[in-house]
Formats: C-alpha cells, structure tokens, sequence
C-alpha cells in the first residue's frame, strides 16, 4: 500500500472518550464571558429527547464515558430526568454543568434519584453584588449559595466553578474561603479564554500581567495550606492562553477525545469551533460514528499533515498540536495558522498587544456587551 | 494499614470499559484509565474487606504472582494520597 499520502499522518484516531452534550443555548443569565456563539438567538430548532437519547446510545457504544449536560443552562429542559436516567443506565459518568439557577431541592433529589453522578455549579464572584452584576440577575448568588449548600448535602462530589477575569480576581482568598465553607471537593478558578462573547469583551475582561501573578501566588498559598491541613480539596487554577509563551494542546488534538453536539445537533471538536468556516456535520443526518470517523469537518485537523509553518517543523509539534484553531482563527482570519499564543508565531504580536492594553484597561464591567438575546440578534445580523 | 478498610471517595466510580479494554476511575469532570495491577486491587475493594483481606483474596487471586502485600499497600497509600480512596 501507498506508505505516502495522509494515511502516516491521520491514523485512525481513538473513540470519543468525553461527550459535552449542550442541550440548549437558553440561560436565563447574561454572563459577558460566555462561551455560546453570539448569535446564539438565531438556533431555535433543539434536539428532542429520543434524538439525544440516540447521541447518547452511539456515542457510549464508540466508548465515551464522560458526559456534559451543558448549555446554555441545561435546567430549562424538561426532559433532564429523563436524559439523566438513560446516561445513567447506558454507564457513563454523568454532570450536570450549572449555573444553578433553576435548580430547586427537589431537582437536587430527583436527579441523584435518576442516577446523576456530579453536579458543577458556577459562581461569577465570592460576594452578591459583584456576582449579580456579572450575571446580570438581581438574585442569582444567593440562589447559587442555597444551591451548593444542597448538592453537597444531597451527597453529590461538587466542582464550584468561578470564571475569572480583572473584575474579581482580586477576589482570591474569598473566593476560595467561599469553596472550603460550601465543602467543594474541586474548585476551578478558570481564567477567563477569550472566545465567543469573551473575544468579543476581551479587553474589559483580561486581567493584566500583574493581577494574574499576585492571584497566582495565593493560589499557591492556599494550596500549600490546603495540603498541610490534609484537606481533599482540589484548587485548578487555568492561566489564559495570552500569557503563555507556547500554546495548550487544544482539546488534546482535534478529533481526539472530545466531541460535543449542540442544541440544534451540529457535532464539533470542541464549543467553540462553529466559529470556524468549516461545514460540521449533524446528528440528525448522520451516525456519530460516521461523524467522528469519517466527515471532512472532523477530520480537517487530525495528524500534523495541514500545518504551516512554523509548527510544521517545529519539534514541538507533536506536544501541543498547534495550539488552538479557533484562536488561531479569532487572531489571524486563518484557521490554519500557529496559534499566535506561541512565541514562534508571526502573529505572537497581536497576543502581546492584547497583554499590553490589559495593563491599561480601564472599562468598568458595564461596558462590557452582555450575553443576551437583544445582543445576540444585533450580531447574528451583522 | 492491615486493618483498614478502604473504601472510593464519594463520587469517584469504578468500571471496566470495553473500549478501552481496562478498568477506569471515574470523577467529577475526569477519568483515570488503569493498569491491570491498578484495576485488579480497586476490584477488591468493596467498603467490607480490610486491607489484610484484600490482600489475601488477591494472592488466592493471583498464585503465581508470589507475595503481594507491599505493592498493595503502596498502590493504596498512594490513591489515597490523590484522594481517590478514604482508609479508615
């Protein structure tokens, strides 16, 4: 057989192993960050319940083992028990990715009851007023607190989740006192990634060099504290892409491990790729095996043979993948290109830019655009 | 050790993957997947035996595997150290 040609380079990959099922993009919050694309107000036509029960049967059957209920906030469907139940029975290890809103006690019980495994709540800062402003909801902390307190009575393992940007990450310690009082087992102090409607807010949202640094130092202390005192609690702090000098191995390669379907059944390598001018297939036209396997859209960055250079000669290639395509294509126009987080990228400049004007940003948090769906339309026109 | 009980960290899960063709632990938002040494002593573990049983019932398991005492424990002093196992 031909030893030439794309065969070498695209192996055939492993299953999905992590399925993010993004059941709606409704959420009754408003957070600048969020990672739907912006013109999430223009999908309407969601997957009914025997169409994800399918995903889920496929998908499981290829060998996926982790799954996301996600959003959007996944609590607006009605048929979460049910999705839950069907996981549940076909072995996967089930969370439940919230905002908390929407959740009752009640929920909180019929869901362990259906067999969910985990729940994962985000807050948006340590104190009511802050967290409220960057949700845009008057009552949402004091909801998110009643919430988490029942999780982690009703016997769940709980991630409490916090997005971090300039805005509260002065809020370190708090926020992690915050975490030890609800008895998180993990905490992700997740920096905020600028896609979506973060890109869009990126110069209110990054923190500057020195915020970043000083948040970084606690964390560490808190971390050595947490140790000490033998407590399971986990602290993962995740820097921006901006401030490192080479880039993540984005979802672990393209088509590698993960595999999300959104709402409306469009199957991407990761959330946020719709972004890309790739044609991504659906579920309702085809089998997630076909989907994973065999479409162009999944296959499109498989192997090294697309890379230009730098990357394509570079010895590090093998390590990261590139970086991410869809940064590369936020920063550059070109999907194809190094991400510009590497040092080795000609476009490095335009993630030193964005590192510089964090040093001066000024913009209080309500400039920055919210993540509703007035909004959402303007740029669904546009 | 000999007389503790282990038991999994409320939330963590246990299970073979046949696409895998191992044992996995699973966790919130994580999956550990696990060698054969790994997977055969979490098997054991049921929240009832005692180390010194676990042991027992894997060199009964294993016979040719000559005494397994002190990979056991290590294995399970470790896991505990990652949280993913309680000992009490």
């Amino acid at each position: 057989m031909s030893a030439t040609g794309s065969s070498l380079n695209n192996p055939r990959p492993g299953p999905p192993l992590w399925l993010l099922a993004e059941l709606t993009y409704r959420c009754p919050l408003q957070c600048p960050y969020c990672s739907n694309p912006l013109d999430f107000a223009e999908t309407r036509d969601e997957l009914d319940t025997e169409s994800w029960f399918r995903v889920l049967r496929e998908a499981r059957e290829m060998g996926a083992a982790q799954l996301g209920f996600s959003g959007g906030e996944p609590l607006v469907r009605p048929d979460l028990p049910e999705l839950i139940a069907e996981a549940r029975r076909l072995g996967y290890y089930t969370n439940l990715i919230t905002s908390g809103i929407g959740l009752t006690e009640a929920k909180v019980a019929q869901f362990r009851e259906a067999g969910l495994d985990h729940i994962q709540v985000s807050f948006q800062a340590s104190d009511p007023e802050l967290n409220d402003a960057v949700a845009g909801s008057k009552k949402a902390f004091r909801n998110k607190l009643a919430m988490a307190r029942a999780v982690h009575e009703a016997g769940y393992p709980m991630v409490l989740n916090f997005v971090i940007h300039r805005h509260n990450i002065h809020q370190m310690d708090d926020i992690i006192r915050l975490c030890e009082e609800l008895g998180a087992d993990f905490v992700e102090l997740a920096t905020c990634q600028y896609y979506g409607w973060a890109f869009e807010n990126r110069e209110g949202l990054m923190p500057s060099a020195d915020q970043l640094a000083t948040a970084e130092t606690k964390v560490n202390a808190h971390r050595e504290r947490l140790a000490a005192a033998g407590s399971a609690m986990k602290l993962i702090f995740v820097t921006p892409d901006y401030y490192e000098e080479r880039p993540k191995a984005c979802m672990n390669g393209w088509g590698s491990l993960f595999l999300t379907v959104a709402p409306d059944g469009t199957a991407l390598p990761c959330h946020s790729a719709r972004i890309l001018p790739i044609e991504f297939p659906s579920v309702r036209d085809q089998s997630v095996s076909s989907i994973w396997y065999d479409s162009p859209g999944f296959n499109r960055y498989r192997g090294d043979a697309w890379m230009p250079e730098p990357c394509r000669s570079c010895d590090e290639k093998d390590k990261d993948f590139g970086g991410c395509r869809c940064q590369a294509y936020l920063l550059t126009g070109d999907a194809d290109n190094a991400d510009p987080v590497c040092g080795k990228s000609p476009h490095h400049d335009r993630v030193l830019a964005a590192r510089r004007a964090a040093d001066h940003a000024t913009a209080p948090l309500a400039e920055l655009t919210y993540r509703n769906a007035r909004n959402s339309r303007v740029f669904a026109k546009a | 050790m000999n007389t503790q009980v282990p038991r999994l960290r409320p939330g963590f899960r246990f299970q073979w993957e046949p696409a895998q063709q191992a044992h996995v632990l699973l966790y919130p938002e994580g999956m550990v997947k696990l060698n054969t040494s790994a997977g055969a002593i979490l098997e054991a573990i049921d929240g009832q035996r005692s180390v010194a049983e676990i042991i027992a019932a894997l060199e009964a398991r294993f016979p040719d595997a000559g005494p397994l005492a002190n990979d056991i424990c290590d294995f399970l002093e470790d896991a505990r150290e990652r949280h993913w196992i309680i000992l009490e």
